[in-house]
């Protein structure tokens, strides 16, 4: 079955290139498909900015640096991160725990922790790719399928983070933390009893975590989503925007810096959450339906990349790695689209923002080093 | 626990199993994905077309600019100056209290404006629309903000054409002045027309004429961003501007009547008896209305309407006051009309009066009297009490209160003055309504010396010494002499005043000449200087009751409770060109204060029609 799923995927016709590209330690498929969407999301930024070249230039150093640290993190192997994994996990916790204590913020969240005053991070960025390692590392070490023990104590090592960056409050993100644990869990072969019980829990406690959890900005989010039309001017602006956005652009789009919506700055956070919106008024359906294609690429190669790991620590890693990463295109993708509730989550390498860029090329950095390090 | 070997192969079939799963996963929600933006971009593409389209483009009402309001000279009334106000967007601004901190120190900022400021703040509104912070802007602040702009992003200033009167407080309530419109007169008005309208006519003119000077909405269809910034005009119908006044005002007679007063409280109207033109209209004490125009403030607001001398209050039209003897002209016409005397009869005035069967005595003013045998003549030139509640007693009631409501007592016969009251001509209906008694004839020997219960305008008094001096021919007192070019047209009219004997018009004007012109006369202190013929009346008005036997001590009593001063009269006599009736209040004697006030508006106006004929000659 494997063999059929690898076949598929082969890229045993790059020839003499490819050992070249290996010898560094990087993919060359996943490589092109990456710089393919950079280089599309340079381009949606630079009309999605209203032609600011300022913003062009450093979203490039960005993604220079975070091709860098990709570049870097790939030469390291698995081992390593095996290692690292429960290092990085408890310097998150601890991190994260400071954040509540002493972080700083804006509108209403704390989620940055200041280093000395200079340097400012997202404890929660480091624990993107800190869970899934460690769950990574946990399930491995143990015999799977897994137990009910081992369940529970995987669960345990999702909760910790996932409450902490509840706290901040950063519903989204931990979330998407939460996601990327239980995603090893699932790639570990959690039985499809234990799966289906889980479903239900989490239906049954979807109305105590809306009386006792969520915070009002969150709820609103919800309600807005519902039903955007109930407040067209306040909350519901956004939605209501971006869907006019999307639709207006019809098949073949208004042109590129043709928008009016975006142009008009009628989209809010055009350059940032909603780029999307900016894409598919100004490219069309044409243009969203090559961009996913692109982005279907690029999580299919990164599946067959994982499953070709040498060990399951790797294979689980990976995998983990790359279907979260798809969770951000499809719950971006969904919120601008108005399927989905607005929760802050970027649309992968093309919206606008260091922090995200860094983080996603780190994960595939990992994913490239977990393929290229698979001889022993 | 069971140590069990890690068999390598199975958890790779298992990963490769979820694997696969997990593809077709991801595939079927990248189809869920391109479904819904193909129905948002196939299905639904017309309504979001429209919407988009409804967005980028918009229908905007323009307003109107006000018309404008001359004096009859082509002096200018009322007119549009640019102002500048201070605006903020708060989503563009990423620290408000610190850049309201920046702009206090460019510009300042008083406490009310930071108060309403905030107040706004925190209201709804439409996310990136505009706040004004500041009104009014000086040149230099425009200047010193315009410089400082760069470092705040989201602060403008913004032009928009505000109402000014150069005049100030001569013309406050002839003209009165256009305020913030507010909720309820939003209503009451055209949705359409007023669309883009801020201010309307509050009183006066402006509120008179709101419809006329308003003009017709305009209306341009214009690209914007959502900030509400106008990028692109796609379409235009232009506004009509509204129709300019020109006003039988005279600004500088105006000017010279509010000066006579010198701060006193009272009123003046002056009326071209040619035309029922008025002349001057005055209220003094008077405001400034440009502080109305963008919102008075509560503290000044206050002092206004605190104020004893009330400013606010518009005495000429609104004003009621007791007529005094400044009604012995017409009352004496009646006496005429009814037959009851003729101008050779004598009265004997022994300095009070007294009826059959009762046993009130009814002072004369002089209380030694005015001597034995006063006939008409006297009884105007010296006012001789005396002698009017003989013949009041004599006329009635019944044939006294059609004759003077010919002369528009107690209506409001003016053509233009929309809120001028019709004060009180008192007869036997009116008593038995309000009083619930019957008609004594002490009442009527009130009424003959225009005591009691009669009250007048002075726009009133004005209008019955216009129609007076235009020996019975009635105009309607108006403000506007055209709109635009067009003359104001007076489409009804009272009834001419056509007394039996013509005659008696100059007779009664050569009397009430005798009350300047001769040694005993009332006002025989305004012949000094005088150059043309001057007929007029003096008039006192009790604001204090004296009671039977009391003393009147004028020394005694406050200020404010003396008796107000009235004067009528109209120049020149033989062709007169204009009627004044003024009123002073608490100003005790008419023959020294409001007498004067009359002559020195009388003078200026008959010396700038000489001026104006001299030059028309040339």
């Amino acid at each position: 079955m494997s063999g059929d799923f690898s076949r598929q995927l082969d890229d045993s016709n790059m020839g003499g290139t490819r050992s070249l590209w290996h010898k560094i330690h990087i993919d060359f498929t996943l490589f092109a498909l990456l710089l393919l969407l950079i280089g599309c999301g340079l381009f949606v930024l630079y009309s999605a900015s209203g032609q600011n070249m300022h913003m062009v230039s450093r979203q490039m150093v960005y993604f220079t640096i975070g091709l860098v640290i990709m570049l870097i993190i790939a030469q390291f192997n698995p081992r390593w991160f095996m290692m690292a994994a429960p290092w990085m996990y408890g310097v998150g916790i601890v991190a994260l725990i400071l954040v509540l204590v002493m972080g700083v913020g804006a509108k209403g969240a704390q989620r940055w922790l200041s280093i000395f005053g200079v340097f400012r991070f997202q404890p929660s960025e480091i624990m993107k790719l800190a869970v899934p390692m460690m769950l990574a590392w946990f399930m491995a070490s143990k015999l799977l399928p897994p137990n009910i023990k081992t369940i529970a104590q995987a669960l345990g090592l999702i909760f910790i983070p996932t409450l902490l960056v509840m706290r901040q409050p950063d519903l989204g993100t931990s979330l998407l933390i939460a996601a990327s644990g239980l995603f090893v869990l699932l790639f570990a072969g959690l039985s499809w009893r234990w799966i289906a019980l889980a479903l239900m829990v989490v239906l049954a406690a979807a109305p105590a975590m809306w009386y006792g959890v969520m915070h009002d900005y969150q709820k609103q989010r919800v309600l807005t989503f519902m039903s955007p039309e109930t407040d067209p001017l306040g909350s519901g602006w956004n939605i209501i925007q971006s869907k006019t956005a999307i639709g207006s652009g019809g098949i073949e789009g208004k042109g590129w810096q043709q928008g009016t919506q975006s142009q008009l700055e009628f989209l809010p956070e055009r350059h940032t959450d909603f780029i999307i919106a900016v894409f598919a008024e100004e490219q069309g359906l044409i243009g969203v339906l090559m961009l996913l294609v692109l982005y279907l690429l690029i999580v299919m190669r990164g599946l067959y990349m994982a499953s070709r790991a040498r060990d399951s620590f790797s294979r689980l890693l990976g995998g983990s790695l790359i279907v979260t990463f798809f969770i951000y295109v499809f719950v971006n993708i969904g919120m601008v689209s108005g399927i989905l509730p607005v929760v802050g989550v970027p649309l992968p390498l093309i919206s606008y923002g260091g922090t995200s860029i860094v983080t996603l090329m780190a994960a595939f950095g990992v994913i490239m080093s977990v393929y290229t390090h698979r001889q022993i | 626990m069971s140590f069990a070997l890690k068999d390598a192969t199975q958890e790779k079939d298992i990963f490769a199993r979820r694997a696969y799963l997990a593809a077709f996963c991801v595939i079927g929600l990248f189809i869920v994905l391109a479904w819904r933006m193909a129905f948002l971009q196939v299905t639904q593409h017309e309504v979001y077309a429209s919407k988009s389209e409804n967005n980028r483009v918009q229908l905007q009402p323009v307003a109107p600019i006000r018309g404008l309001i001359f004096d009859r000279n082509g002096i200018l009334l009322a007119e549009n100056l640019p102002s500048h106000s201070l605006t903020l967007v708060p989503e563009r601004i990423d620290d408000i209290e610190q850049t309201l901190a920046l702009i206090d120190t460019i510009v300042g900022l008083s406490d009310d404006e930071k108060a309403s400021f905030n107040k706004r703040l925190k209201q709804w509104r439409r996310p990136y629309e505009a706040l004004t912070l500041k009104y009014r802007l000086s040149e230099s602040d425009i200047a010193k903000l315009t410089v400082n702009g760069y470092f705040m992003p989201g602060v403008q200033v913004e032009a928009e054409l505000v109402r000014h009167y150069p005049r100030g407080s001569d013309f406050a309530h002839v003209l009165g002045y256009v305020g913030q419109m507010n909720e309820k007169e939003k209503k009451s008005l055209d949705a359409v027309q007023y669309k883009a309208t801020r201010r309307i006519g509050k009183v006066g003119i402006e509120r008179y004429y709101q419809s006329l000077l308003h003009g017709d909405v305009g209306y341009q269809k214009v690209e914007t961003n959502a900030q509400g910034r106008i990028l692109n005009v796609l379409e235009r119908q232009s506004p009509k501007p509204g129709g300019n006044l020109t006003l039988s005002l005279d600004a500088n007679l105006q000017q010279a009547a509010m000066k006579a007063f010198e701060g006193r409280r009272g009123s003046l109207v002056a009326i071209d008896p040619n035309t029922g033109g008025v002349l001057a209209m005055v209220s003094s004490p008077s405001f400034d209305p440009n502080e109305f125009v963008n919102g008075i403030s509560y503290k000044s607001y206050n002092a206004l309407r605190d104020s004893l001398d009330k400013p606010l209050f518009d005495r000429a039209s609104r004003g009621q006051y007791p007529p005094g003897s400044t009604m012995k002209p017409f009352i004496g016409l009646g006496f005429l009309e009814s037959g009851v005397t003729n101008w050779q009869e004598g009265v004997e005035d022994p300095g009070w009066y007294k009826l059959e069967n009762d046993e009130r005595i009814y002072r004369d003013w002089k209380r030694t009297g005015h001597g034995h045998s006063i006939d008409l003549r006297q009884a105007i030139i010296q006012s001789c009490d005396v002698y009017f509640y003989e013949m009041a007693f004599r006329t009635g009631i019944d044939k006294l209160h059609p004759f003077l409501s010919r002369f528009g007592f107690g209506q409001n016969t003016a053509l233009d003055i929309g809120n001028a009251l019709p004060a009180l001509l008192p007869d036997r209906a009116w008593k038995k309504q309000h009083r619930q008694r019957s008609w004594y004839a002490g009442d009527t020997l009130n009424l003959g010396l225009g005591q009691g219960f009669m009250l007048v305008t002075p726009l009133q008094l004005a209008t019955a010494t216009s129609v007076f001096a235009a020996k019975g021919k009635w105009h309607r007192s108006k403000l506007v002499q055209f709109i635009g070019t067009e003359p104001l047209v007076e489409e009804t009219k009272p009834e001419d005043v056509i007394i039996k004997n013509t005659d008696d018009w100059d007779r009664m004007n050569r009397a009430m000449e005798g009350v300047i012109s001769h040694y005993k006369g009332t006002a025989r202190k305004l012949s000094e200087n005088l150059s043309y013929r001057f007929a007029g009346k003096t008039g006192t008005a009790q604001v204090v009751g004296i009671k039977q036997h009391e003393e009147y001590d004028s020394e005694a009593l406050l200020e404010r409770q003396r008796d107000h001063a009235l004067f009528v009269g109209f120049a020149p006599v033989d062709a007169p060109e204009i009627a004044i009736a003024v009123v002073v209040e608490n100003g005790e004697s008419a023959g020294r204060t409001a007498g004067p006030i009359a002559k020195t508006v009388s003078d200026y106006y008959l010396a700038s029609l000489k001026s104006k004929a001299a030059k028309n000659d040339q």
